[in-house]
């Protein structure tokens, strides 16, 4: 076990050695941080969904994200210690995946607004031949499961009974203002902003139909500028964050070095 | 492409036959993981495995037993590398593979999976509690179930025991069970 190092998430990481690869840290950093994080979160479910099935399914879909995270965190660095040595400034993720899970129906609009910004992501990708293609075209086989279960449980509270809609409203309504840093320009990454506007109208597109065929409202509240949320790709993020973050990493700090 | 020699082949071969750590029905030749066998010196040589899924926990005990089957056929060091393009598909099952997963009771993928990819995401029809129809993947062949091979079978759960399944039900025989959901 070395000590922690100092990592800077911006620039390119330094080559391990000569003809080794270079890869843009900080659009490493935050992917793997937006895979991390919302794993762990979904991860909390265990023990606590509402039936066996849905329990399995949301660690099914937090293990896709964990090997994504894996991945992608290898790419900018030693994976564990980015994931159980940094402080909370240090990640890159977006806000809206570090957001507590609340009732099943806020972890499935948060499922549903990421998974289908994922997919987009993932999809524009591995279209391309940059550093994040080969993963890019791995993850959105899976993430097209993950945005069919969001859509399919959406659709399911939403035209349910009055209780499942009033809930699934209050929860698509609560996490809108998250939704607009998604398409902010990440370093590295390889995408001008055109691909990122139509990336984000696509994206409307879709959530907007999930919510009609779901009979709710599109929130009207603002996704971007002073009242809307999201500086989570700046190193800033909301207080839930801190304390999901020491539970994640009190074991690996609290003994250092240890394994099975 | 560099074509492989003959000892190169023989050593995917051994690689190859090893068995799948959650499904050791299936070999990991037929499960289509394997990629390639490189000799680096007399003794020493890297194979390429690529996982099912990114976050396939099975992915290291492969590792370990196929370094290990290496071993014993005479190769002093072995190193495993994970390669993810091009991503591993349902579609590099094996018929025998196919076959093998069946009379072990779980429904295989069908095939055209690669076929599909673009097609998604596509919206989907609901039925009241549970799909007969809400397949991911679009309009393909129905499911049928691995122990009477009835075409009626309805979906549990997109996600089963492992992340590569989906849980089914027969709506003949009335047993549940498990589906390689195509990928």
């Amino acid at each position: 076990m070395t000590p922690p190092e100092t990592t800077t998430p911006t620039g390119t990481a330094a080559p391990a050695g000569p003809g080794a690869p270079v890869f843009p840290t900080a659009a490493a950093l935050a992917l793997g941080d937006d895979a991390l994080v919302l794993s762990h979160r979904l991860g909390e479910w265990a023990g606590h969904a509402p039936v066996l099935e849905e329990e399995v399914a949301l660690a099914n879909i937090a293990l896709d994200l964990l090997g994504q995270a894996r991945v992608l965190l290898s790419m900018a660095g030693d994976e564990d210690e980015l994931a159980y040595l940094r402080e909370e400034r240090a990640f890159r993720n977006l806000q809206l995946v570090e957001q507590p899970n609340g009732d099943f129906a806020h972890t499935i609009a948060r499922q549903l607004y990421f998974s289908t910004y994922q997919l987009l992501l993932h999809a524009e990708l591995a279209a391309g031949d940059g550093p994040f293609a080969p993963l890019a075209a791995k993850a959105v086989k899976e993430i097209a499961y993950h945005r069919d279960h969001a859509e399919q449980w959406t659709v399911r509270l939403g035209d349910g009974t009055d209780v499942s809609h009033e809930r699934m409203q209050r929860a698509c309504t609560a996490l809108w203002r998250f939704t607009g840093e998604m398409f902010q320009p990440v370093e590295g990454l390889g995408l001008d902003e055109k691909t990122l506007t139509a990336m984000e109208s696509a994206w409307l597109d879709s959530v907007t139909g999930v919510l009609g065929r779901a009979g709710l409202t599109v929130p009207d509240g603002p996704r971007g500028g002073a009242w809307a949320a999201g500086a989570g790709r700046q190193g800033v993020h909301t207080e839930p964050f801190g304390r999901m973050l020491a539970e994640m990493q009190h074991l690996h700090r609290s003994h250092p070095g240890a394994s099975w | 492409m560099v074509t492989p020699t003959a000892l190169e082949a023989e050593l995917l071969a051994v690689a190859g036959s090893v068995p799948d750590p959650e499904l050791p029905v299936l070999t990991l030749r037929e499960l289509g993981v394997v990629r390639a066998v490189h000799l680096r010196g007399a003794d020493s040589a890297e194979v390429e495995l690529t996982p099912t899924y990114t976050g396939c926990p099975a992915i290291e005990a492969m590792s370990m037993d196929i370094e290990r089957a290496l071993r014993a056929h005479g190769l002093r060091e072995v190193q495993v590398r994970t390669v993810l393009a091009p991503a591993w598909s349902t579609d590099d099952i094996s018929d025998e593979g196919r076959r093998k997963l069946r009379e072990f009771g779980i429904a295989p993928p069908r095939h055209g999976a690669r076929a599909q990819e673009g097609n998604v995401p596509v919206a989907l029809s609901l039925g009241p509690t549970r799909t007969l129809d809400g397949e991911p993947a679009g309009a393909q062949a129905p499911v049928c179930c691995p122990h009477c091979g009835s075409d009626r079978t309805e979906l549990l759960s997109r996600f089963s025991s492992t992340a590569c399944k989906a849980l089914r039900r027969c709506l003949d025989c009335r047993e549940p069970f498990d589906h390689f959901k195509e990928l």
